[in-house]
């Protein structure tokens, strides 16, 4: 180990090194180490390089709030780019690498960048890369976008698992630092079930490790008995957690880091969980962060937050240099100069750019040997790599500049709360003077949280405990659990002026404002000069708070540059609007478990394992898997298809149609129902009858199509399409529920409950009867449209004489658990008359050939007179939908009409193809579209529906299939789109 | 210095970049003008620029709530795209795409208009032929596009997932070469600094608080800075259309204001360099230039005028950009907002004279309104200054509903939620 | 967001479908094609308070009116419509 490790101090466990990789050279921390304080106790002090100057950086702060330190950790599937290094916690084998440095990080090509930094001011690019010709940006584009973008992309999938977990509650606290850990002891004290995250790996905050005392404890054994306490109350403990968005009705995502402390997750652990957590009321104890003060070369490193230096040493026993020198703004540096020098660091000495400080302030300097001088501040800092001096003037430039040897400067630039999750929720910040930075304003209209401790900002630790303590019993009170809490433990004051010297007017134009967007000082006045002097307008233009680190310690010093340079105030300069996540969050933890093959449930017919076993080739029809078509040896889809369909019209065939839409409509008041909903009668189907039946959405364009059965005076079934399955069942529940709530009927999916399948061919019946022995079957009990109830094997089966092939055909119904055993014994009576299945190609077939209309024509574009579905509209009565069918657009001379197409060169026509008057060279203008092709096994044709432009005037007429996405042009002959057996005697018979 | 140039650049360096002026004036209002356009977002500055340029219409002024382009010009997920099916909405795409190709040479900023491609992935064999019919729409529209197969898709989008152990295995795709991205801010200054340079008059933090009539007749706005009159009014407020119409008496319009969720990750190296839109579910994402993963998907369903929304959006999205690029598992999600949308009730905009005497409207922008933009300021312009519509937006009026003439590209009826 | 569903208790966004504005009533089948194309084409899209139905399709599928508020997403009643309706605090 360096030097940097102090000897004692710290939740590390000197015991237990760890061992990892910084771009290749092995390293070693410590069991407790988050990967910055392991780098910084190996005295690694330049960690990546900056996004646009490629400038050399180092560690900032101490958790979500660091801009510089980005690293990718691990490799293969399991490589991330652009973690923090103080959120990142150590362990064996961790291997890191540092980015956007080419061809090393100690010598990177791009830093020339940064001579020429006046050419890459804020919003460069909008002014050039415009030449010199029009698309030129085409040219550059590529340069610029692989000099962007830091850490190199994952290019696996990743070997890891995520959990969706849901989370109820009566308090959340968002925060274990002293405030949360008061808030969630007095919640669960009164009560409330309690939940408690905390982003960081162990609950704690800033008192984590510190030397001093809670009530007459160490402050660490303080922690441990409340978190004691909060589990024996049954409270959820999580830490490792960033809640990263709040959302309408106190409900919050939040993401629990479960193995990314660990080399890999183990057996089914999830790398990560994410956490949808609803709960009454929240307290919100989220923190502050430290901002960084603004002069030349503030992002060297070695250049650090104040109290990050002071948590390294006293949390991790890390030394973040042999001499520290503190540049404050307030009294916290000074406090944090204290620690830091009980805790065994150096504190050479201390600038505080406010002209005078109190005795108090200045006992702090002289109790640890440290030079004050106030009204003094940083102007310069020197090293390459890596900070060994800065040169230090008087603040209002009366005195000589001076040099001073040292290689870590502890910034104390003033707190910012974390209010990110109370501006989500709707809170418009109010700025405070006192703080020189925003806070949480009133909760948006039914917003239910309080905000405690340093995120209310109080920034000692016995005003936090103090109202952290009441703003959990508040919590647990307004949620309905009041009891007097215990007082919060006492602690010794600290001092508190916090009220932050300004910011200086015209700081150095190399000062950093935003460090990991590589914004200066020089880029907010650039762009103020500009006009770009919304703060929104200025985030734009110079990208100041995009970043990763969301901003935090960039976004408030920007506020304050501003309004020093345009006369306003901060509060009217304004803040932009904070937005989830608030610490970004992987996709595949929202995602959770919804990935690959599960991205979405697929619904399973009863018969789908017998069509993968015999050679099914599924494909998704909605959320099922229907089988196109049934290979055999040597078959493609075309041949199999043809083959398929073509038997159906020879002898027989058999087709699950389990998928279509069930819905059961009973109660006195079903037929009355029916026949408002669909367009033809309904209240005439006599039972024991089926009807085609057609629905119209509210416009009078065609919903869907489907048939009624009735089963008895009250009782209906009614089918729908398989893709229309949902939208017809809300359909029909919105119709009763805001139209006809009076009406006494009832809809219930049934889709599930039944399985069906289609026995369709001429020698179906012989199928049917041979299937059900002793039960007849002949037209007299079952003719065309007719229904029948029997047995069949004992299974309970409905048998409808429907068609949709145009073949004597019947659809059998059975209760799903039968479903395959009635599959099977269809197939079996079958055999002797060369039944096969048939998928839904030839099923297509089938229709097309009869001109059934289905998904290519139903496009929710059509009204009945383009299918020339007229017939099916009820002239006797209202129905849903009729109102708006006279309107003059639905009967223009150029709608489009269903007709039948030949391709009278005789090759296959393809679907999407539009019908065109002229050939190739000259097609002219669309004059419809190809809605489904196929080829006929009936008539020996390619044939086709389409949907063309006056086109029932138009059959007859030769004109064109133009695909010219393909280069295909063939002519074609405009049929009636019905192409065998227009009479119906086939399926009559 | 006035003209934007690589040489303006070097020498604005030399001199320490305080050379630089504002993008555009900071005006105050003038009592009267020939024009007044409420909305100081993409289409409204759009607007005043083709005003200016194409039919020497300066006296105009754009007032604007807040500031200019805080609306959904710059909310969106920057795609541009000609690839429609329907013979009325297609030709007034693609002359959007065809001034996109020429902004930044007009406008003289750059917009960083990228012509990377838009990829639309089909899952199913009708997928397949609803892309066919629209590429051949496009191309019988002199449109090139064309149909990927899944050997060319692999090859042009490597790390896209086109297994066929994938939940909604992918069969192809069709591709407009032409499509792509552009930097969406970049839009609303370059507009509006190309409309100052006229003459205009961008007027921000300026609130219409209600409208000045003679009888029916429009005659301008009063403004939380005064009243401003106008011998035309033109709105194009997007998501706050039903506010600003309720100020002139017009209660009822087929407008439906929702919220659409966008994302954005962290940055990265190169990984995508083309959009790729999902077809099993609603999914489009792009890599920016800064190397963040731009994406989005449906409105969240209900109306809103929070411009925010809730996770079940941010997880069907999360999943769904997952399906089709399982590699990007670990990546972040940086940023999400909250676009406030004007659905109307068949997906297609607005764009009209009226519909009161002195009143022009252009609303309802729906998906479409970024890629629109340029197309969607000319032929305003065009509607305000020859008080007819140009022959591009002459589909795009307001009774169309009532008389049955709607421009329903994907089928889902006059559901507003459904576009 | 979570709708109190009277007749399940409060629910994730998630369960419901949104249905629509409930500002306007159904018109009457018999309705002119004036009446018909302002209830399908035409809505008042309020910025604020606002009554729409949605759908607890996950759920119980009853159809729930809602006052919500568009702009701060605020629930401030819900009530069951359609044959169960519950009594109307909306």
């Amino acid at each position: 180990m360096s030097g940097y490790r102090l000897t004692s101090g710290g939740n590390v466990d000197r015991q237990r090194p760890v061992r990892f990789a910084f771009d290749g050279r092995p390293c070693t921390g410590l069991a407790g180490d988050t990967l910055a304080s392991a780098l910084l106790a190996e005295g690694i002090r330049l960690v990546g390089r900056s996004f646009k100057y490629h400038r050399p950086r180092g560690v900032l702060g101490i958790a979500a709030e660091e801009p510089n330190a980005l690293v990718s950790l691990r490799g293969g599937g399991r490589h991330e780019p652009n973690i923090q290094a103080t959120m990142a916690e150590l362990h064996d084998g961790l291997e890191v690498r540092s980015q956007n440095a080419w061809p090393s990080l100690g010598f990177d090509a791009l830093a020339v960048n940064g001579l020429a930094g006046p050419l890459f001011g804020a919003g460069f690019y909008y002014k050039t890369f415009m030449g010199p010709t029009r698309r030129a940006w085409m040219w550059f584009e590529p340069f610029i976008r692989r000099a962007a973008g830091l850490g190199p992309p994952p290019r696996q999938a990743d070997p890891d698992v995520y959990d969706r977990n849901n989370l109820f509650c009566d308090v959340l606290v968002v925060g274990g630092g002293p405030a949360g850990l008061a808030a969630a002891r007095a919640a669960a004290e009164c009560g409330a079930r309690v939940a408690l995250c905390d982003e960081r790996a162990a609950f704690g905050g800033s008192l984590r490790g510190a030397a001093r005392e809670i009530g007459d404890v160490p402050a660490q054994d303080w922690i441990d008995a409340q978190l004691a306490f909060l589990a024996g109350r049954g409270a959820v403990l999580l830490p490792r957690t960033g809640v990263f968005g709040y959302y309408d009705g106190e409900t919050l995502g939040a993401v629990e880091r479960v193995a990314d402390h660990l080399p890999a997750p183990s057996s089914g652990q999830p790398r990560q969980r994410y956490w949808t957590i609803r709960t009454a009321e929240v307290v919100l104890a989220t923190g502050a962060v430290e901002r960084p003060v603004l002069f030349a070369g503030n992002d060297r490193p070695g250049v650090m937050l104040a109290d990050s230096v002071r948590q390294y040493a006293e949390t991790y026993g890390v030394a973040c240099g042999r001499s520290v020198t503190v540049l404050a703004n307030n009294d916290s540096g000074h406090a944090a100069a204290r620690s830091l020098a009980a805790a065994g660091v150096t504190v050479a000495r201390i600038f505080d750019q406010r002209p005078e400080v109190g005795p108090a302030i200045r006992a702090i300097a002289v109790g640890i040997g440290a030079d004050l001088r106030t009204g003094w501040t940083v102007v310069a800092t020197h090293g390459g790599k890596g900070l060994h001096a800065v040169t230090a003037a008087p603040a209002d430039g009366s005195g000589r500049a001076e040099r001073f040897e040292t290689d870590c400067l502890a910034m104390a630039g003033g707190w910012t709360p974390a209010i990110a999750l109370a501006s989500q929720r709707g809170s418009a910040p109010v700025w405070s003077d006192a703080l020189g930075a925003p806070l949480a304003g009133v909760p948006a209209p039914g917003a239910r949280w309080r905000v405690a401790g340093a995120a209310a900002g109080r920034l000692d630790t016995a005003g936090c405990l103090a109202e952290g303590a009441a703003a959990g019993h508040a919590a647990a009170r307004a949620a309905g659990f009041d009891a007097a809490p215990s007082a919060p433990p006492a602690c010794a004051a600290e001092p508190v002026g916090l009220h932050p010297a300004p910011v200086p007017r015209h700081p150095d134009g190399k000062a950093f404002v935003d460090f990991q967007n590589d914004v200066k000082c020089a880029d907010v006045a650039l762009a103020l000069r500009e006009g770009y002097v919304s703060v929104e307008h200025l985030k734009r233009y110079t990208t100041l708070g995009m970043a990763t680190d969301q901003g935090r310690t960039a976004n408030v010093n920007a506020i304050a540059l501003m309004a020093a340079a345009t006369g306003r105030s901060p509060g009217e300069v304004g803040t932009t609007r904070f937005r989830a996540p608030a610490a970004p969050v992987a996709l595949g933890a929202l995602a959770g478990r919804h990935t690959g093959a599960h991205f979405q449930a697929v619904r399973r017919t009863p018969v789908q394992d017998w069509h993968v076993r015999h050679g099914g080739v599924l494909s998704p029809v909605g959320p099922w898997l229907r089988p196109r078509a049934y290979l055999r040896e040597g078959e493609t889809i075309r041949t199999a298809y043809i083959r398929e369909a073509a038997n159906v019209r020879g002898a027989v065939g058999l087709c699950d149609v389990s998928t279509l839409g069930k819905i059961a409509v009973e109660g006195p008041d079903a037929a009355v129902f029916l026949d408002r909903v669909y367009s033809n009668a309904m209240q005439s189907l006599a039972v024991g009858r089926a009807r085609y039946g057609l629905m119209l959405r509210d416009d009078g364009m065609v919903l869907d199509d489907g048939t009624a059965w009735r089963l008895s005076e009250t009782s209906f079934l009614v089918t729908t399409t398989t893709t229309g399955a949902g939208a017809v069942m809300t359909h029909l529940e919105r119709l009763h529920a805001l139209f006809w709530p009076g009406l006494r009927v009832a809809l219930t999916s049934v889709t599930s409950q039944w399985a069906g399948m289609s026995l369709a061919g001429p020698r179906s019946r012989e199928v049917l009867a041979a299937a059900l022995p002793g039960t007849e079957v002949g037209n007299g009990v079952l003719p065309f449209m007719g229904l029948l109830e029997a047995r069949m094997d004992g299974a309970p089966v409905l048998v409808a004489r429907l068609s949709f092939s145009g073949e004597r055909a019947y659809e059998v119904f059975c209760g799903a658990d039968h479903g395959e055993a009635v599959w099977e014994r269809l197939l079996q009576a079958g055999r002797p008359h060369g039944i096969m299945p048939y998928g839904t190609e030839a099923l297509g077939t089938l229709r097309i050939e009869k001109g059934h209309v289905a998904g290519g024509e139903l496009d929710g574009r059509v009204s009945p007179f383009n299918l020339g579905l007229e017939g099916l509209l009820s002239r006797k009565k209202a129905f849903f939908g009729s109102a708006l069918l006279e309107r003059p657009g639905l009967h223009a001379a150029d709608r489009y009409e269903l007709v039948g197409l030949v391709s009278t060169a005789g090759v296959p026509l393809r679907a999407g193809s539009h019908l065109a008057e002229g050939p190739r060279t000259r097609p002219g203008p669309s004059q419809g579209f190809v809605s489904s092709t196929t080829f006929s096994p009936a008539t020996g044709q390619e044939i086709a529906l389409a949907l063309v432009k006056g086109g029932r005037a138009r059959i007859g007429q030769d004109m064109f299939a133009a695909d010219p996405v393909h280069g295909a042009h063939h002519p074609v002959r405009l049929a009636p789109p019905c192409f065998v057996d227009p009479e119906g005697a086939r399926m009559r018979g | 210095m006035g003209r934007y140039s690589i040489f303006a650049v070097a020498a604005g360096a030399l001199g320490g970049n305080r050379g630089w002026r504002p993008a555009w004036r900071k005006a105050v209002p003038k009592p009267s003008y020939e024009v007044v356009i409420v909305g100081g977002g993409g289409h409204g500055l759009a607007t005043a620029h083709y005003l200016a340029r194409e039919h020497g219409i300066t006296d105009v002024a754009v007032v604007e709530k807040g500031w200019i382009g805080s609306g959904n010009v710059g909310r969106n997920t920057t795609i541009v795209r000609s690839n429609y099916m329907l013979d009325r909405t297609v030709p007034f795409y693609e002359a959007s795409l065809k001034l996109w190709e020429g902004l930044s040479h007009d406008l003289n900023f750059n917009v960083m208009f990228s012509s990377r491609g838009v990829i639309n992935l089909a899952h199913t064999p009708a997928q397949m032929d609803i892309f066919t019919r629209r590429a051949n729409s496009m191309m019988l529209n002199g449109i090139a596009a064309e149909m990927l197969d899944v050997a060319g898709l692999r090859r042009r989008v490597p790390l896209l997932d086109v297994s066929p152990a994938a939940r909604f295995p992918v069969v192809g795709a069709i591709h407009q070469a032409r499509g792509g991205t552009a930097r969406h801010d970049a839009v609303a200054w370059g507009y509006a600094r190309a409309a100052d340079s006229r003459g205009v008059d961008i007027i921000e933090n300026c609130e219409v608080t209600g409208f000045l009539r003679e009888g029916d007749r429009i005659t301008g706005v009063r403004t939380t800075r005064g009243d401003i009159r106008a011998r035309k009014t033109a709105v194009a407020v997007a998501g706050s259309t039903s506010q600003v119409m309720a100020l002139a008496g017009i209660d009822d319009l087929p407008i439906e204001s929702h919220v659409l969720q966008a994302f954005v990750s962290e940055g990265m190296k190169p990984a995508l360099d083309v959009v790729v839109t999902f077809g099993a579910g609603h999914l489009y994402i792009s890599q920016s230039d800064k190397g963040g993963l731009v994406f989005g998907g449906d409105i969240d369903g209900y109306n809103s005028y929070a411009q925010r929304g809730n996770l079940p959006i941010v997880e069907d999205v999360a999943s769904a950009a997952l399906a089709m690029f399982p590699a990007f598992s670990r990546v972040r999600l940086l940023r999400t907002w909250g676009g406030l949308m004007d659905m109307t009730m068949d997906g297609q905009p607005i764009i009209t004279t009226g519909p009161l005497p002195g009143l022009y409207l252009n609303c309802g922008w729906c998906y479409e309104g970024f890629k629109a933009t340029p197309a969607s300021g000319f032929t305003f312009a065009w509607t305000i200054a020859k008080d007819e519509p140009h022959p591009l937006n002459a589909p795009f009026r307001l009774d169309r509903f009532r008389q049955g003439r709607v421009l329903d590209e994907k089928g889902r009826g006059p559901y507003p939620g459904h576009h | 967001m979570r709708i109190p569903c009277p007749t399940c208790g409060p629910r994730d966004l998630r369960e419901f479908t949104y249905i629509g504005d409930a500002l306007r009533s159904a018109p009457a089948l018999e309705a002119d094609a004036d009446t018909w194309a302002a209830y399908v084409y035409t809505r008042r899209n309020p910025r604020g308070e606002h009554l729409e139905y949605w759908q607890h399709s996950h759920g119980c599928r009853q159809f729930l009116r809602v006052r919500r508020d568009t702009a701060t997403h605020v629930i401030h009643a819900a009530a069951c419509v359609g044959p169960h309706a519950t009594e109307d605090e909306a």
